[in-house]
């Protein structure tokens, strides 16, 4: 037992000095192959922690939206449909929800604008709205409202806290009636309802019961809002792959090429091996670990750097890509949410194929009879 | 006992084509322990074959050899009558090459880039042996052959002597009780071709058995020889008197 653990020890620390013969070439190999365990490892991360914030706002939301359509688009909803709606057996409460976009003209950006119960005259806002007006808690932000009156003048009670801000970044909350007023938006008519319902599992039954009664609706659940805001990110994060496929392609040749292409020189080293008393599963072991050497430190550093990237950094590689196109960029701190499952999989896509593509060329060599260095 | 015992060897290449050539044709031979026997002919004579099938790195096509006084891993104890190698398993044979043979090539066949010390220490990083021991057993060998400054030096930086000291500290790291050279005086000048005499006479006093494949009158007309054995062809023509 001891004997075979100094054997790896020894054939181990010898491949070392011999990857160090090669100082140039390994060391680019080793950068490429961490830049694209780096680049992979950070969108993984990416994206779980996305996801992960996305399922925390989404852990408050209604069980269920009821929309309005008109002609295929969104519309208002009359408050009369609420009422109806509340009476439906398995409804528990009807909330309808004001809400809508505003586009902030000197500033260039949208803001998202919603009502809760508060005094008229005064608005909270998100961090990045603060951020875009330079405006805080006490001062007065002015908005045009739609009937080209006069422009409202809205005092900031608070700008919400920071740990809100990926949802909340360029959010605005204001009264009903502030709402009302910026929007001229017509009395007894809401945005969209929000439901809670008894039964969870009574949700599509309850919908099929809405539509029925009112055709022109349309219900939306939580488990779809969840997989739309997964394949949202599913989506940019495929965006994301594609782009770094050809990197990652261009890797695999270059790898494939420095893996299987056997120079004479190392040809040669081979035969000294065996002639020296070296079997071939000595050669096999020391070219393995000559592979997992580079595969193995390349997805340390990739993925500790991808680490660092994402959660200390938050990522700023990729933030324009992934979090949308927008004037009002959230500034946030992502919580570390590792998938071990995908890390495991990038580890046998990166680690495994590179160290077996390293043995694989040397089988040949390795088997050659030891007396071949004697003739060279 | 003899050391090794060769009965009726010969070794074919490329049996069965059109290019098939004999390389060792029907040899006999004994070589003694602890003396210096000397394989002396042209080029083509068959002299590295013979030595690559008594140093187990090759098989013969056809005859025995068999190797007496020594134990390897695998052997319960020392075989009295001694092991017939050319039937053994690669994995067996390998255990008997590295224990028993020591090589010294004609072009040394050192590893470029890694320091002096690591091509001495080569042949033991596979046995599982402790690092610290055959480390220190390398120093040792650097030190009896004047070379321990170069220790953590890479072999190019090395004169051809050193080269050849070098090679044979290698050769020797393991212990040993057999060393084959092959050509070991054709890359060196007269002088440094005596200086490897004198260190094949120290391994000869440490009672090293020593096979000698040359065409150097410096290594077949030394005093240290014991036999010189001349082959032509494959076969052997003087067989010189048995020491």
């Amino acid at each position: 037992m001891n004997r075979t653990i100094e054997r790896h020890k020894n054939i181990l620390e010898f491949s070392l000095s011999s990857l160090l013969r090669r100082k140039t070439k390994n060391a680019s190999l080793l950068a490429i192959y961490t830049l694209i365990v780096f680049a992979i490892a950070s969108l993984l991360f990416f994206l779980s922690a996305m996801k992960r914030e996305a399922l925390l706002i989404l852990k408050d939301a209604p069980d269920m939206v009821v929309q309005r359509m008109e002609a295929g688009r969104q519309d208002l909803v009359p408050l009369s449909y609420a009422k109806e709606i509340a009476a439906l057996r398995g409804v528990r409460e009807v909330k309808p929800r004001l809400w809508g976009y505003y586009y902030d003209s000197p500033s260039g950006g949208n803001l998202t604008v919603m009502t809760a119960e508060m005094p008229a005259g005064f608005i909270k806002i998100g961090s990045g709205v603060s951020r875009l007006r330079r405006a805080t808690a006490a001062d007065v932000i002015v908005l045009q409202s739609y009937d080209n009156e006069v422009p409202l003048m809205l005092e900031i009670e608070e700008v919400l806290p920071y740990e809100s801000e990926l949802a909340a970044a360029d959010l605005v909350i204001m009264s009903e009636l502030d709402f009302r007023k910026l929007f001229k938006f017509p009395q007894g008519h809401a945005t969209d309802l929000a439901l809670t319902v008894a039964n969870p599992r009574e949700l599509s039954t309850l919908a099929g019961k809405i539509v029925d009664k009112f055709p022109d609706a349309r219900p939306i659940l939580k488990s779809e809002m969840l997989r739309t805001y997964d394949s949202i990110f599913d989506w940019r994060g495929g965006m994301m792959l594609v782009m770094m496929i050809a990197a990652v392609l261009s890797f695999i040749i270059f790898a494939w090429d420095r893996a299987t292409g056997l120079s004479a020189e190392e040809r040669k080293e081979i035969g000294i091996l065996k002639s020296i008393g070296w079997e071939t599963s000595d050669v096999l072991l020391l070219k393995f670990w000559e592979g997992a050497v580079i595969s193995l430190s390349a997805f340390f550093f990739g993925v500790i750097a991808a680490y660092v990237h994402v959660y200390f950094f938050s990522a700023p590689l990729f933030q324009p890509v992934l979090k949308g196109w927008s004037v009002l960029y959230p500034q946030f701190k992502l919580v570390p949410a590792v998938d071990t499952y995908q890390l495991g999989v990038l580890f046998f896509l990166t680690v495994a194929p590179y160290t077996f593509a390293t043995i694989i060329p040397c089988w040949r060599a390795a088997t050659i009879d030891p007396d071949a260095a004697m003739r060279s | 006992m003899n050391m090794i015992s060769l009965t009726n060897i010969s070794k074919s290449f490329h049996v069965g084509k059109a290019s098939q050539f004999v390389a060792v044709n029907d040899v006999s031979l004994d070589i003694e322990p602890g003396k210096v026997t000397i394989l002396k002919g042209p080029s083509g004579s068959g002299k590295t074959t013979l030595m690559t099938l008594i140093g187990c790195m090759a098989r013969p096509t056809s005859g025995r050899i068999v190797l007496s006084g020594m134990r390897a891993a695998w052997m319960a104890s020392e075989e009295p009558a001694g092991v017939e190698i050319t039937s053994l398993p690669e994995r067996f044979l390998n255990d008997i090459r590295r224990r028993t043979f020591g090589f010294v090539f004609q072009q040394f066949n050192l590893l470029k880039g890694i320091s002096v010390l690591e091509n001495v220490m080569l042949p033991a990083y596979p046995t599982g042996e402790d690092h610290r021991e055959f480390a220190k057993r390398a120093g040792v060998l650097l030190e009896q052959f004047s070379i321990a400054r170069h220790a953590s030096s890479p072999v190019e930086w090395l004169s051809g002597g050193e080269l050849q000291r070098v090679a044979i500290a290698r050769a020797l790291i393991n212990d040993p009780s057999v060393i084959i050279a092959d050509e070991p005086t054709a890359h060196l000048d007269t002088a440094l071709s005596r200086e490897f005499m004198t260190i094949v006479g120290t391994l000869k006093k440490a009672g090293k058995t020593i096979l000698i494949a040359s065409h150097d009158p410096i290594v077949f007309d030394s005093p240290l020889a014991d036999r010189v054995v001349e082959m032509r062809d494959g076969v052997i023509t003087s067989s010189g008197p048995k020491p």
